[in-house]
């Protein structure tokens, strides 16, 4: 009886939480990730997620030729070094921010439309015992026209 | 473990994966590492574990709305008020399907009005959009302080675009806020398809060969397996379904463009701070597949803004 009582509960609780949580991410994205787009055009898109240590999302998405582009990827404090890469539509990694000291942002222009998959990874750093760290990750997208 | 208290925790498994999976994420399939947080898993289901363990949060973003009124414009194409969305429509449209998708639609001929810098019809798409957005229960995405804001600037394209961008945020993520992620996508395609039918209903005939305009429907091949995902992570919902058949009755027109192109070489420019990805790509689309494509298009979104 008392478990028929308690799941509701729960639930409810969690779903509270999780509104909340919400509220909290999309709040961070305008704050923190939306700035980040600098001069570029946020296209309007909304991409934020809680994410836990060694966690990882994965986006896919269509760029034009026509177009400049900037990727902003932010994550909340408390996420050191949130790692991206990016991938071609053959699997060849064309840019990870790894190896510009994990840039929160990039800046690129195609030659040809292209359809490209970004891999966002939260790196582990809580050590054994300790409870993971978790916090909202936003991938924004601006961009420009070509001149 | 008993077969009751298995089930339990099990119950709690999915009830905390569901929970977790709102969580402000738009248009994603998503599951959560449950080995990470501090709940106990049924390690009597090795099966479940190893499921949640590989999971990831998968987002698939087709252009938006102000992203493909920007492609269309760059093209040099010119802005035809006949083929918008018309506004005595809006208040034909009760159900969450036919709302969802013309506040996608009509987000989309928003976008083309203001880069047309069209000021009246501006504020009449953008009420149009927020009587959607208030059908829909999203009372928050667009405000009368947003109208007013477009109204002060209505003369300034780039505060323009910055509201634009902002209520189709808000729009896409109060709805995941909601609960209501089909909806969310639902929102979507309708901005996608009323893209790709002014697009379409742009080109000149009598000048096919070498259009901008056709090269940039030809690239919408590239995004309609990421909205076939998108609608596949809503499957089960009879609105999405039947959208899913019109989808896949569009991709079989895309499937006989075809659309080659070569491995990308990035080649960064410290002067610019800009990476170039260098790619050929090679495409041939015929006149009467455009046409095929065009009718198709218009059809389906015909089945939209009635």
């Amino acid at each position: 009886m008392r478990l028929k009582l308690i799941f509701p509960i729960v639930a409810l609780v969690l779903l509270a939480g999780t509104v909340s949580v919400n509220g909290q991410c999309k709040s961070f994205a305008k704050k923190v990730g939306i700035p980040e787009l600098g001069a570029y055009i946020h296209d309007g898109n909304y991409h934020a997620a809680v994410l836990v240590e060694g966690e990882e999302a994965e986006l896919y998405k269509t760029f034009y030729s026509d177009m400049k582009y900037r990727v902003a990827i932010v994550g909340e404090e408390n996420l050191s070094n949130v790692e991206f890469t990016v991938y071609d539509a053959t699997k060849n990694v064309i840019y990870t921010n790894k190896n510009s000291n994990y840039a929160k942002s990039w800046d690129f222009e195609l030659q040809s439309s292209q359809q490209l998959k970004l891999v966002v990874k939260v790196p582990e750093h809580s050590k054994s015992g300790e409870t993971p760290a978790s916090g909202c990750v936003s991938i924004m997208f601006g961009f420009k026209l070509k001149k | 473990m008993n077969r009751k208290s298995g089930i339990s925790s099990g119950l709690l498994v999915i009830l905390l994966s569901t929970t977790l999976l709102f969580n402000g994420c738009k248009s994603c399939s998503t599951k959560e590492q449950v080995d990470d947080l501090s709940i106990e898993v049924p390690k009597d289901n090795p099966a479940l574990v190893n499921d949640i363990n590989r999971a990831k949060q998968i987002f698939m973003a087709l252009p938006s709305p102000l992203e493909s009124a920007m492609l269309i414009k760059s093209t040099g194409a010119k802005f035809d008020p006949e083929l918008l969305n018309s506004l005595e429509n809006a208040d034909n449209y009760a159900t969450s399907k036919s709302m969802a998708l013309n506040l996608g639609v009509y987000t989309c001929d928003l976008s083309f009005t203001s880069l047309y810098e069209q000021t009246q019809l501006i504020i009449d798409y953008m009420n149009a959009a927020k009587k959607m957005a208030e059908g829909l229960g999203i009372l928050r995405a667009i405000e009368q302080s947003t109208i007013d804001r477009l109204e002060q600037n209505i003369n300034n394209t780039e505060v323009i675009m910055e509201i634009v961008s902002e209520t189709f945020m808000n729009s896409n993520s109060d709805l995941v806020d909601n609960g209501q992620p089909a909806i969310a996508a639902m929102v979507l395609v309708g901005g996608w398809f009323e893209g790709l039918y002014i697009a379409t209903r742009l080109v000149d005939m009598k000048d096919f060969n070498g259009n901008k305009l056709v090269g940039r429907i030809i690239d919408q091949k590239l995004s309609i397996d990421i909205l076939l995902n998108l609608l596949a992570d809503n499957k089960g919902n009879p609105a999405i379904d039947e959208l899913t058949v019109q989808v896949q009755k569009l991709k079989s027109i895309f499937d006989k463009i075809s659309l080659t192109t070569s491995p990308v070489r990035p080649e960064y420019v410290e002067t610019t701070n800009t990476t170039y990805l260098k790619s050929e790509v090679k495409s041939n689309l015929t006149p009467a597949v455009f046409q095929e494509l065009a009718t198709t298009v218009a059809e389906i979104r015909s089945t939209f803004v009635k």
